[in-house]
C-alpha cells in the first residue's frame, strides 16, 4: 500500500507528468475562460461543445490548406466566434431561452463540423512548434515546463491573466460584472447591456474556437469527427466549479486534467483498481470539491452572477 | 435606425399559431438550400426526409418507438425547466433507471417468475431514476452547489457504473464473456402493442405521462408553485412556497420519468442491458422539452417531430446518400427557427428612427 | 460519439443447432445487386469504420455496375440499429453487412423477417439460414507483434492501450504476451484502459503515461493514430491498428494490423450474384488475407526475417499463438480443448490473462 502511494507520488511530481497535464488542461482552460466571461455578463452558453468542435474542424482545415498553424488557429477562432454569433442573435436579439439555444448550437456545430471535416480523413499536419529558448528551455525540470510549451499554452495563461485584469482592474470589467449581477440596474444606469453581452458572448465563442483548434493543431495533429469528446461540457462545468473566478478556473482546469491523467498513469502501474472507477474519478472529484467549496460558503453560497441565464429585454 | 425588441402587451395569438408553421417553413427552405448546395434535388430530398416516413406503417411505428422515451423524459424535464431549475443530467437518470429495473430482470432471469416482475421493474426504474436525480437536487439545496455541474457530472458516472455492471457482475454467463446481460425473459419484457411492429406498451405509458403532466402542471397546487417559481421567483418566495422543496420535487419527478423511460427502453426495444444502448435520449429530450414549449401536449408533438427528423435522416442517407451530419445540422437549424419564431409570440420587433432610439436610450 | 470494435466468431454449439441450408434464391437477374452496410462510427475515424468503408469502396471498384452500395454511419447499437438494418432491407438491399458486435440481435431479428435477403454480421456468434458471421483472427497478428516488440524493446516493457475489456481485446493482449515471451520470457506489459473508443486526446495521454513509465514499444487496441504520433514524438516504437499508420510515425511504426475487408465483401457479393451464397462463419486470419500486416519497417533485418518467418509459420498452420500448454496468471494450466492448441471457442470467449501479465481484467 505504502509502496503504491510512493509510486504514485513519484509519478505526480515528475516533469513529464506535469507537462502532460498542462497540455491536457489547456483546451479546458481556454474554453472555460471564454465561457467565464460570457457567464459573468449574465449569459449561459451551453453551446461550448459545438463551438469547440467547429473550431477544431475549421482550424484543422485552415492549417492544412494554408500550411500555417497560425492561420489554422485564426480559422478556429473565427469559426467559434461565428457560431456564437448565431447564439447571440437568438438569445440577445430575440430573447430566446439560453439553455435551449445553447443546446441547439451544440447539435448544429457537431453536425456542421462533421460535414466540414469529411474531406480531411487521414490528413495530418506538423503540430504547433514548441518554444525553444537557448538556455532556459534546457534547464532541468522547470525548463520544459516554463519555456518549452507551444503557443497555445502561453496564450491560455495570458488569457486568464488578461481576463482577471479586465474583470477586476478595469472599469469595463466592472461594468460587465454589473451587467451580469443585475442587468436591470445596469440598464437604468445607462449601460448598453445587450452590446456588452454580445461582446462577451463573441469573446466566449472565439475562445471556444481556439480551444477546439488546439486539439488538432497541437494535441493530436489530425482531425477526427467528434474529437472534442465532451470537453466543451467539462469547460462549462469548470466555470461553475470555479465560482466564476478566473483564478479558480485555472485550479479547476488543471485539477481535472491532473486527475484524468493520473487515473491513466495509475492504471499503468498495475495496481488493479477497476478502470471504470478510475475513469469516474475526475467527475467525482469535481462534484465533491464543488460541494465542499459550496458548503463552506453556506447555503446562500451560489456565487453565480445573479442575472445568469435570465432574459433581458429593455423596457421602453 | 435601430431594431429593438420589445415585449408585447399580451402574447400574440396569431403568432402562437403561426410560429411553428413559419419555423418549419423557414427550416424547409434552409434545408432545400443545403441540399442544393450538396448537389441533390431539394424537392425530392425534402420529400424523402418528411413525407416518406409518414407514408408507410413501418416508419410510423418506428416514429412512435423513437418518440416514446423522448416524450417521457421531456415531460419530466419540463417540470424542472419551467421553474428555471437546470437538470442537465436526464441521461444519467435514464441510465440509472435502466440499471435499477434491470437488476430485477437479471436476478430473476430464467427462474420462471410470474408477470409481477414487469411492473416491479418499472417501479424500480422510476424510483432509481428519482433517487439519482435527488443527488444534484440535494447538493443544490443543502450546499448551494450548482445543479448544472452536478447533474452533468453524474451522467458520466452513471455511464461508467453501468459499464462496470454489464462487464462484471451482470454479464451473461452464456454470452461468451461479452458485455451484455442475458436476454430478459419474455415476462420481463415490454409487451408489444401492434403485432408486426415494434410499437410497445411504452407508448401508452408515454401518453399517460402526457396526460398526467398536463394535470399536474395545470391543475394542482404543486404545478402552480412550479410555474410561479419560474415566472416570478420573488413572488413565489413571498407567498410562502418553499423553493427548496420544489427543487427536490421537480428533480425527483424528472428523474423518475427519465428512469421509467430507461427501463422501458431496455426491457422493450433492446431486450437486455448493454453498454451504449442509449443514443443520448437524455440530451435529445432537453431539446424536445424546449421545442414543445415546456407544455405537455407540445412536448408530445415535438417528440414525434424530432423522431421524424431522425428517421427521415436515415431515409435520406439511404435514398439520396446524404451524410448523417446533415441531419444534425438540420435539427440545429430547426431548433433555431422554432426558438426564434416562438420568441415573436411574446415580443415584437420594431424599427426605431435614430432620434427616437437615442431618446429611449436615455430613459 | 463512442463506438466499439468487437469480434466474435462461431460458437460450436450454435453451429450445430442451425441448419446450414443453401440460402441462395437462385442467381439474380441482370439487375444491380444492392448492398448495404451499417457502420458504428463515422467513416472519418481512420480506424474500424474507415476500414470497412475502404472495403466497401473496393467492392464498388471490383464489381462496378453490378452493385450499388449504401451505408448508414454512426448507427447506435441500441434500438436504432434494428430500424437501420430494416430500412436497408426495405430499400431493396439484398446483401447487408452489419459491422459491430452490438448489432447481433437486431441482425437476427431483421433477417428473420427477410428470409430471401442475406445478412453478414461482423464479430458475432449467432447465425441463421440467411445470416453469416465474419471476423478476423487478429490474435495471430498480435503474436507477431509480440515477437517483434520483445526483440526491439530495450527496456523490456511494452505499453498497451486498450478501450474496453472484451474477449477480442483480452486474447489480443495474451497473444502479444505469448509472442513476446517466446523471445524474452521476462517481458513486461503495462496496460491502460481508456474506456472510450473515441477520444484521440485520451489515447495520446495514455501513450504519454506509458512512455513515462518506460514502455518503449506501444501497441493499441483503439482506433486513432494518436498513440503513434506520441511514439514518434518520444522516439519510441509503436504498432498501428486497423489501418496502416506509417504516415503518422514514419520512424516509429514497426507494422500495423490492417483490417482487409475488401476481398471478403467482394466474394460474398459474388456469391449472391452467382446464387451460391450460404450461411457461413468466416474467421479469417493471416492465411486468408482478412488480416494483413503492414510492411515491416524500422527494424533490423534479422528482426524482419524473424517476423516474416513467424508470419509464414502461422499461415502454414505450423505455429499457433495459443498452443498448449497455456498457463494463466495464477499459474493454472488451461484445459486444452483444441488438440494441440486452444479451441476457437476458448479464444473467442477468452476471459483470463496469461502468466506474466501484471494486471487484473476489469470487471472480473
Amino acid at each position: 500500500m505504502f509502496e503504491s502511494l510512493l509510486e504514485i507520488g513519484k509519478l505526480v511530481f515528475s516533469v513529464s507528468f506535469i507537462l502532460t497535464v498542462i497540455t491536457a488542461s489547456t483546451p479546458l482552460l481556454i474554453a472555460g475562460a471564454g465561457e467565464l466571461v460570457a457567464e459573468r455578463s449574465g449569459v449561459l452558453n451551453l453551446g461550448v461543445e459545438g463551438m469547440m468542435i467547429m473550431g477544431a474542424a475549421c482550424g484543422f482545415a485552415g492549417a492544412y490548406m494554408s500550411g500555417s498553424i497560425a492561420i489554422g488557429a485564426a480559422c478556429g477562432v473565427l469559426a467559434g466566434a461565428a457560431s456564437s454569433a448565431i447564439f447571440a442573435a437568438l438569445t440577445l436579439g430575440l430573447a430566446v431561452n439560453q439553455v435551449a439555444a445553447g443546446l441547439a448550437l451544440t447539435i448544429f456545430g457537431t453536425g456542421l463540423s462533421g460535414l466540414i471535416g469529411r474531406g480531411f480523413v487521414g490528413a495530418r499536419i506538423a503540430p504547433a512548434p514548441k518554444l525553444d529558448v537557448p538556455i532556459l528551455s534546457d534547464l532541468p525540470g522547470i525548463g520544459p515546463i516554463l519555456f518549452g510549451q507551444d503557443a497555445f499554452v502561453y496564450l491560455s495563461i495570458a488569457l486568464i491573466v488578461g481576463i482577471w485584469f479586465f474583470l477586476y482592474r478595469t472599469r469595463s470589467g466592472l461594468v460587465l460584472r454589473a451587467v451580469g449581477d443585475n442587468h436591470a440596474s445596469a440598464h437604468a444606469l445607462g449601460y448598453p447591456v445587450l452590446r456588452i453581452r454580445l461582446l462577451a458572448v463573441l469573446f466566449g465563442g472565439a475562445c471556444a474556437g481556439l480551444a477546439g483548434a488546439f486539439l488538432p493543431l497541437a494535441y493530436t495533429p489530425f482531425f477526427i469527427p467528434g474529437m472534442t469528446a465532451g470537453r466543451g461540457w467539462i469547460a462549462v462545468a469548470l466555470v461553475v466549479f470555479a465560482s466564476w473566478r478566473p483564478g479558480r478556473l485555472v485550479g479547476g482546469a488543471y485539477l481535472f486534467g491532473a486527475v484524468t491523467f493520473l487515473q491513466l498513469s495509475v492504471q499503468a502501474l498495475g495496481l488493479g483498481i477497476p478502470p471504470q472507477l478510475m475513469s469516474s474519478l475526475p467527475y467525482l472529484a469535481t462534484v465533491v470539491v464543488l460541494v465542499l467549496i459550496s458548503a463552506k460558503r453556506g447555503t446562500a453560497g451560489l456565487a453565480a452572477p445573479a442575472s445568469l441565464g435570465l432574459v433581458f429585454v429593455p423596457d421602453r | 435606425m435601430q431594431l429593438v425588441l420589445e415585449k408585447r402587451p399580451e402574447n400574440s395569438a396569431l403568432a402562437a399559431v403561426a410560429s411553428p408553421l413559419v419555423a418549419i417553413a423557414l427550416s424547409l427552405i434552409t434545408m432545400a438550400v443545403m441540399f442544393a448546395a450538396l448537389g441533390k434535388n431539394p424537392i425530392t430530398s425534402l420529400g424523402v426526409y418528411f413525407l416518406d416516413p409518414l407514408t408507410d406503417s413501418y416508419s410510423l411505428g418506428e416514429l412512435v418507438v423513437k418518440a416514446t422515451p423522448l416524450v417521457m423524459i421531456g415531460i419530466g424535464l419540463s417540470f424542472c425547466y419551467i421553474a428555471n431549475i437546470w437538470n442537465i443530467g436526464a441521461e444519467g437518470q435514464f441510465l440509472i433507471g435502466a440499471v435499477a429495473g434491470s437488476w430485477l430482470a437479471v436476478r430473476t432471469n430464467g427462474t420462471g417468475v410470474g408477470p409481477w416482475v414487469f411492473p416491479a421493474m418499472l417501479v424500480l426504474g422510476a424510483v432509481g431514476g428519482a433517487l439519482y436525480a435527488l443527488i444534484p437536487a440535494l447538493c443544490r439545496v443543502r450546499f448551494g452547489a450548482s445543479e448544472i455541474l452536478t447533474s452533468l457530472m453524474l451522467v458520466y458516472i452513471a455511464n461508467f457504473f453501468m459499464d462496470y455492471l454489464v462487464r462484471g457482475p451482470w454479464r451473461d454467463p452464456h454470452g461468451l464473456n461479452f458485455p451484455t446481460t442475458a436476454d430478459f425473459d419474455p415476462v420481463a419484457t415490454v409487451p408489444i402493442l401492434i403485432p408486426g411492429s415494434r410499437v410497445h406498451a411504452g407508448a401508452l405509458i408515454a401518453l399517460l405521462v402526457v396526460g398526467l403532466g398536463a394535470v399536474l402542471l395545470g391543475r394542482t397546487i404543486m404545478g402552480f408553485e412550479v410555474r410561479l417559481l419560474g415566472a416570478a421567483p420573488k413572488a413565489a418566495r413571498f407567498s410562502g412556497f418553499d423553493p427548496d422543496k420544489l427543487v427536490l420535487l421537480t428533480f425527483a419527478i424528472s428523474g423518475a420519468l427519465a428512469g421509467l423511460a430507461g427501463i422501458i427502453e431496455v426491457a422493450g426495444p433492446v431486450g437486455h442491458l448493454q453498454p451504449d444502448f442509449s443514443p443520448g435520449y437524455g440530451f435529445t429530450a432537453i431539446i424536445v422539452a424546449f421545442l414543445g414549449r415546456l407544455n405537455p401536449v407540445g412536448i408530445l408533438i415535438a417528440g414525434l417531430f424530432l423522431a421524424l427528423t431522425f428517421i427521415g435522416g436515415e431515409n435520406a442517407e439511404i435514398a439520396i446518400k446524404v451524410p448523417l451530419d446533415l441531419t444534425k445540422v438540420f435539427q440545429g437549424v430547426l431548433l433555431f427557427y422554432v426558438l426564434a419564431c416562438d420568441s415573436l409570440i411574446i415580443y415584437r420587433i420594431r424599427l426605431l428612427r435614430t432620434r427616437q432610439s437615442r431618446e429611449l436610450a436615455h430613459v | 460519439m463512442k463506438y466499439r470494435t468487437l469480434i466474435m466468431a462461431a460458437v460450436v454449439a450454435l453451429a450445430s443447432a442451425l441448419p446450414l441450408g443453401v440460402a441462395g434464391v437462385g442467381a439474380l437477374a441482370a439487375d444491380k445487386l444492392k448492398v448495404g452496410l451499417i457502420y458504428l462510427g463515422p467513416i472519418g475515424d481512420f480506424g474500424w469504420t474507415y476500414q470497412h468503408e475502404v472495403g466497401r469502396q473496393a467492392l464498388v471498384k471490383a464489381l462496378g455496375d453490378k452493385v450499388e452500395t449504401t451505408y448508414l454511419e454512426n448507427v447506435n447499437e441500441g434500438p436504432d440499429s434494428e430500424r437501420a438494418i430494416e430500412q436497408l432491407a426495405r430499400a431493396g438491399n439484398r446483401l447487408i453487412f452489419t459491422t459491430s458486435f452490438g448489432y447481433m440481435d437486431p441482425t437476427i431479428k431483421v433477417a428473420s423477417r427477410y428470409p430471401n435477403d442475406f445478412f453478414e454480421h461482423a464479430t458475432g456468434f449467432k447465425r441463421a439460414k440467411n445470416v453469416s458471421t465474419y471476423a478476423g483472427r487478429w490474435y495471430e497478428a498480435r503474436y507477431i507483434q509480440g515477437v517483434i516488440a520483445a526483440k526491439m524493446s530495450k527496456t523490456g516493457i511494452l505499453g498497451y492501450i486498450v478501450s474496453f475489456p472484451i474477449p477480442e481485446v483480452v486474447s489480443g493482449i495474451n497473444a502479444t504476451m505469448l509472442g513476446a515471451q517466446s523471445v524474452n520470457p521476462n517481458i513486461k506489459v503495462k496496460i491502460i484502459w481508456v474506456n472510450t473508443w473515441f477520444d484521440p486526446g485520451k489515447e495520446a495521454d495514455a501513450a504519454k503515461a506509458l512512455a513515462d513509465q518506460k514502455a518503449d514499444v506501444l501497441m493499441q487496441h483503439t482506433d486513432s493514430p494518436a498513440a503513434m504520433q506520441i511514439a514518434a514524438q518520444r522516439n519510441i516504437l509503436a504498432f498501428g491498428q486497423d489501418s496502416d499508420m506509417i504516415k503518422f510515425g514514419p520512424k516509429s511504426q514497426l507494422t500495423a494490423i490492417v483490417d482487409n475487408w475488401g476481398p471478403y465483401y467482394i466474394k460474398r457479393a459474388n456469391d449472391v450474384l452467382n446464387g451460391t451464397w450460404k450461411s457461413t462463419d468466416t474467421w479469417g486470419g493471416l492465411g486468408s488475407d482478412l488480416v494483413v500486416m503492414a510492411p515491416y519497417t524500422n527494424m533490423p533485418d534479422d528482426v524482419k526475417a524473424l517476423a516474416m518467418k513467424t508470419e509464414a509459420a502461422i499461415k502454414a498452420g505450423t505455429l499457433h499463438p495459443f498452443k498448449c500448454p497455456v498457463v494463466t496468471q495464477d499459474g493454472q494450466t488451461v484445459e486444452c480443448k483444441g488438440g494441440s492448441h486452444l479451441s476457437d471457442e476458448q479464444i473467442l470467449s477468452m476471459n483470463f490473462y496469461v502468466k506474466g501479465v501484471d494486471d487484473k481484467i476489469p470487471g472480473k
